[in-house]
């Protein structure tokens, strides 16, 4: 039995990483849009989850419909909008960081296939 | 129609635009502020800005519109001020209802919040600059 983290192209789980991380950035980047929205409810995406789905197989989107959640508020605001800015600045510079990072192992991965093809 | 698929790009840009207008209406109240007028109907009434979600159901991503500007269903303050060549029979003024500190606040809020776009897009155009170099 093969591992299913080997199966999944030539750049391992980093593709899949850096699509997750991509698709985080933009629900994160909708929070703070929506700062100030009447009513609006913060989501985010539970990045295990999302990508313990797609390692096992499941596309882009069933991954993430199934790992998308509402955020709890710590203290809720009158008007019904739950983004807390701290958190959100925080998770957004999170996964900036985690998007950076899988790039550089993506990169890395990249030279080597091409050192490969080289022949060096 | 592409006009209607979001990224990240267009969240940010068209939050980004919200917040401006609802600086705008900010800086209308603030300049409306002591602004009187001879009759009641007259006077200013201070403008607000309606925010309402645009969800994209494609790629989960929700950016915000300004669905209206409504107008305070606000009093004008009746002052006495005789001296006023705007005053009335009895000698009163209308006074705009606005409240300075609260527009105040309102604009410090939304200045900060546009703060926060310009960082979110400036982050996703580095990120999406280097994945496009990657080598």
């Amino acid at each position: 039995m093969s591992d299913p983290a080997s199966n999944t192209g030539l750049f391992g789980v980093h593709g899949m990483a850096l699509e997750l991380r991509s698709q985080r950035m933009g629900l994160i980047a909708s929070n703070i849009a929506n700062a100030a929205t009447p009513n609006y409810k913060a989501r985010d995406i539970d990045f295990n989850t999302a990508l313990n789905a797609r390692i096992k197989g499941a596309s882009q989107d069933q991954a993430t419909a199934a790992a998308v959640q509402y955020r709890v508020p710590v203290m809720p605001s009158l008007d019904g909008n739950t983004v807390e800015m701290g958190n959100e600045q925080v998770a957004f510079s999170q996964n900036a960081v985690g998007y950076a990072s899988t790039l550089a192992f993506l990169s890395d991965d990249v030279g080597e296939v091409k050192r490969a093809i080289k022949g060096e | 129609m592409a006009g209607n698929d979001l990224n990240i790009f267009s969240v940010a840009g068209r939050a980004m635009s919200a917040q401006q207008v609802r600086m705008n209406t900010a800086a209308s109240n603030l300049a409306n502020a002591s602004a009187v007028a001879g009759k009641e109907a007259d006077a200013y009434r201070p403008i607000k800005a309606v925010f309402a979600t645009q969800m994209d159901k494609a790629t989960g991503l929700a950016t915000v519109n300004v669905s209206s500007i409504v107008r305070a269903d606000a009093t004008p303050v009746r002052q006495h001020d005789p001296g006023n060549p705007l005053a009335d029979e009895n000698g009163d003024v209308w006074a705009a209802p606005v409240d300075e500190s609260a527009e105040m606040v309102e604009m410090l809020d939304s200045s900060r919040q546009y703060q926060n776009l310009v960082e979110t897009l400036s982050t996703a155009k580095q990120l999406m600059l280097d994945t496009i170099r990657m080598k």
